[in-house]
């Protein structure tokens, strides 16, 4: 990008796993069901229905306010945000315009900080069928809590952009307030790009540059993947129009996950005016400093695995890789745990036992499939000094030089490297009933 | 059973004494509504299978499950509802019956009946007249004594000014006192349902029954339902205000039979005393602003996708109240119009809070003039808005208000005042009402305006 630097920012959004709608008292999360079954009044927008906010769906946009270390603004309201789109059936989506949940937030990755610019609660869409020439609506989905999150266009590269989002999508599932599940759509994505040309004045006054005069967004984009796919792509596209010393246009554009490349939606010139004001069917909400104060965030995963490497000395991408999933943490901790407590008498020969844990966790040496306390045998197993039979030693190590003659003619000539690949062959012919540090002595002895 | 003029409480106690049956009791009113209906126009749905509870009809902005909904427009002419609104839900188990859907501007918008896409209703007192609106077939019926007592809908006067020109009584509600759940929106902020009666007893009965939270309405309050019957007997003296900028342009006969009850008032014992009120002109535009942006969102999923018929359906008061509506919440345009009303709208509640700090009631004319002839509506643009010029200061504060009758003009047709109260205080204004009404029994109006309409 000679030249040229990217200004991304992102959107997205996240359906949240409450039992009963934004609204309404339908049951959410009914992906795959029968259309347009799990539908009320409400969630229809049939005259004179009303909606009713569901407060657990504002205390989890609370707990991933503060997860994103946001500010929680006390006081904040609904407010109507009008389009017209079969999928909206009351002509309106009751979303969060000037007063969101939560602002101001940031992100650190790899000492990078992303900002967080807000997170609001809205309610989610129905979903158009297109069967041939008709289209079918599906209101299942329609008043399913969904919050929107939106960063700072902090992002120069879609490396940073893919990393960022796999944390989101992380913590979001640490916290366990949505599925996250790309496949089922309830966690979208939609990437905001333009280019900077960084011409020499902007180069010295860094700080005073103005974000371009255009963007495009990408809508609706459900993986990783295709998240940088499309920022890659679009990159391309604009820098070669801006080349030609034109301005792309401002608009929406939509991806194709096929030939990877994006394509125009809707231009921004025809954007909408969507005459937002304040819902008056749902009064502004207060909230006291303890009620913020009552709704706690677990140790996040990037907390977690700090934690990891700076106690328990584990190396960082262990860390990393064991801290995805909270399921994985927690199963790594509990053995740990268990093992100090119930075997601090065990004399097992390792400097770290943290890391020798994570080693079998994350090399699949043992299943973390299995109950704690097997993994725990299978570990102490793996681990006690074995009583090693020396008349079978003496056999095993006869029969593999004799196998291996060559081998053992270089490590004689000097070649001190070979002697590990004999060792290996003993502990196998062994059946691993020997202990390495006898084995390696016993061998150095007989091939002297 | 001759039943003529009876009140609901009149009739809920021959109903528990054996003396009349339900059965026959929504037979009466079944024959009424068929004899007189035709004339009047008072009712777009009448369901004659009812056997049970006593008949009332309620404006069709209600919901009703299973019973066709209109709103008066042809939009929804097709309209079943699924599901029953919190106020009829709460009717049909206190022992009354949904006899009729009644007849209002095509959603609610009007002081006339004119708008409905089922034709204009006729005033019971000169057929030749307006019944007033919007809920103008609910008042209607109640004056005639097709039903003996309804609901409506107060989003701008929509009850006062029907019971005003219907000579009836109708009670404007504390804005959240009544779960509006079912009730097809018009003004969100501003809709306030209420019951419309031959008596002050029966107004404080139907109220007592549909007051209350409702979980299914996040703007209804938790705030104590009053036992109205109880309270509104007790012999207060009360000081009540009086603020002359609701006199300025209200017809001479109004303004004289308004000083006589205002005599009449003090003479009972009362405290009778200026308050200093913002001008109700204030009101106007901050309503007109607010009221439209919230009726161009509310009809947006009218969008033709769904119930059958399309936007074209619209009528001509409808399509201008959308198109100024989404005019003022445009971009650029917002800030001038419907955040500057907001803050007004603050200043008016603020203005009555201060005021009712001092009285406990506040008093006067609900109506400029007495009901107008058919065809009048087409000469005032803002029709609805001058007509309702003193009764929108109580939509916009939210405030409840009533409407009673003071007589007859020199014409015949019915005369009326309001009476304001604070916030939840239905209370109050109901033990003034119901004095007048044992003092004046509201100069005949009431029995007068029934006995045109024989069985």
């Amino acid at each position: 990008m000679d030249g040229f630097k990217p200004v991304i920012g992102l959107e997205i959004h996240v359906e949240l796993k409450t039992e009963t709608g934004m609204f309404c008292q339908c049951k959410v999360g009914q992906f795959g069901a029968e259309p347009n079954t799990h539908v009320c009044p409400v969630c229809l927008g049939l005259p004179g229905a009303l909606p009713v906010p569901n407060k657990k769906a504002i205390e989890w946009t609370i707990k991933i306010g503060k997860a994103l270390n946001c500010r929680i603004n006390l006081h904040t309201k609904f407010d109507r945000k009008h389009y017209s789109y079969p999928d909206l059936p009351k002509g309106y989506q009751i979303s969060q315009y000037d007063e969101p949940i939560a602002v101001g937030g940031q992100v650190i990755l790899n000492g990078k900080t992303f900002r967080i610019h807000r997170v609001h609660l809205e309610e989610d869409t129905g979903k158009l069928i297109h069967l041939g020439e008709d289209t079918l609506v599906d209101f299942n989905r329609s008043g399913t809590p969904l919050v929107e999150i939106v960063t700072e266009p902090d992002f120069d590269n879609s490396d940073d952009v893919k990393k960022f989002l796999e944390e989101l999508h992380t913590i979001i599932r640490c916290l366990d307030v949505s599925d996250a599940d790309m496949d089922k759509g309830s966690m979208r994505m939609e990437p905001n790009i333009s280019l900077r040309i960084m011409n020499h004045e902007s180069r010295i006054k860094n700080k005073e540059i103005k974000l371009p005069k255009y963007k495009v967004e990408v809508k609706n984009i459900n993986s990783f993947k295709f998240v940088k796919q499309a920022i890659d792509y679009e990159l391309e596209r604009q820098k070669e129009i801006l080349e030609r010393g034109e301005t792309p246009v401002q608009e929406t554009r939509g991806f194709d996950e096929k030939k990877a490349i994006t394509y125009s939606q809707r231009s921004k010139e025809e954007a909408h005016d969507y005459r937002y004001f304040p819902e008056p069917d749902i009064p502004p909400l207060t909230f006291s400093n303890e009620y913020i104060d009552s709704i706690t965030v677990p140790e996040l995963p990037g907390q977690r695995m700090k934690r990891f490497v700076e106690t328990m000395h584990l190396k960082e991408q262990d860390a990393f890789i064991l801290t995805r999933e909270k399921q994985n943490a927690d199963y790594f901790e509990t053995v740990i745990s268990k093992l100090k407590s119930s075997h601090s008498n065990l004399n097992l020969k390792t400097q770290n036992l943290e890391q020798l844990i994570a080693n079998f966790i994350i090399n699949k040496k043992i299943s973390i499939d299995l109950p704690i306390d097997e993994f725990i045998k299978k570990t102490i197993e793996l681990q006690t000094p074995k009583e090693t039979d020396e008349n079978a030693l003496r056999s095993a190590i006869d029969n593999v030089i004799k196998n291996n003659q060559k081998v053992a003619d270089q490590y004689r000539q000097g070649k001190t490297n070979a002697l590990m690949f004999l060792v290996g062959q003993v502990m196998k012919e062994m059946k691993g009933k020997a202990e390495a540090k006898v084995v390696i002595s016993r061998l150095t002895e007989i091939l002297k | 059973m001759d039943l003529l003029g009876f009140t609901i409480t009149k009739i809920r106690e021959l109903i528990e004494k054996k003396t009349i049956s339900e059965k026959e009791v929504n037979e009466y009113f079944l024959k009424r509504i068929k004899k007189y209906n035709p004339v009047l126009n008072a009712f777009v749905t009448v369901v004659d299978n009812n056997a049970k509870g006593i008949p009332l009809a309620v404006k069709d902005n209600y919901c009703t499950k299973g019973v066709r909904t209109t709103a008066s427009s042809k939009v929804l002419d097709d309209f079943i509802p699924p599901y029953e609104s919190t106020v009829t839900d709460r009717l049909t188990k206190k022992g009354f019956s949904i006899i009729a859907k009644a007849n209002m501007d095509a959603w609610a918008h009007g002081a006339s009946t004119a708008t409905s896409d089922y034709g204009v209703t006729k005033n019971p007192w000169d057929l030749s007249r307006y019944p007033g609106g919007s809920s103008g077939g609910s008042a209607a019926s109640v004056s005639s004594y097709l039903v003996p007592g309804a609901i409506g809908s107060d989003t701008g006067g929509s009850i006062r000014h029907p019971a005003s020109w219907c000579g009836i009584i109708g009670l404007k509600s504390t804005y959240g006192r009544v779960s509006r759940y079912g009730l097809i929106a018009m003004g969100s902020s501003f809709d306030s349902p209420g019951p419309m009666t031959l008596s002050v007893e029966d107004n404080a009965l139907l109220l007592r029954h549909i007051a209350g939270k409702d979980k299914f309405d996040a703007t209804s309050s938790a705030e104590n339902v009053s036992d109205y019957l109880r309270e509104m007997k007790i012999a207060r003296k009360l000081v009540v205000g009086i603020a002359e900028s609701y006199l300025e342009g209200v017809d001479e006969q109004i303004k004289g039979r308004f000083n006589e009850v205002v005599e009449i008032i003090s003479k009972m014992g009362h405290t009778v005393k200026k308050v200093d009120l913002l001008s109700p002109k204030y009101s106007i535009s901050v309503y007109t602003i607010l009221q439209r942006a919230e009726v161009s969102s509310n009809l947006a999923r009218f969008d033709g996708v769904r119930y059958g018929n399309d936007r074209s359906h619209f009528g001509a008061e409808a399509k201008r109240r959308i198109m100024l509506g989404t005019y003022t919440l445009s971009h650029g345009y917002y800030d001038a119009f419907y955040k500057r009303a907001q803050k007004a709208r603050t200043l008016i509640k603020n203005n009555f809070i201060k005021v009712f700090e001092d009285v406990d009631l506040i008093i006067g004319p609900n109506v400029p003039v007495t009901a107008l002839k058919i065809g009048d509506f087409e000469k005032y643009p803002f029709y609805g808005e001058l007509m309702d010029q003193l009764n929108e200061p109580a939509n916009v504060s939210g405030i409840p208000s009533l409407s009673i009758p003071i007589g007859l003009n020199s014409e015949g047709l019915p005369l009326s005042m309001q009476i304001m109260g604070s916030y939840f205080n239905e209370s109050t204004i109901y033990n003034l009402a119901y004095q007048l009404e044992k003092e004046t029994d509201f100069f005949g109006v009431v029995k007068k305006g029934i006995s045109n309409y024989k069985d």
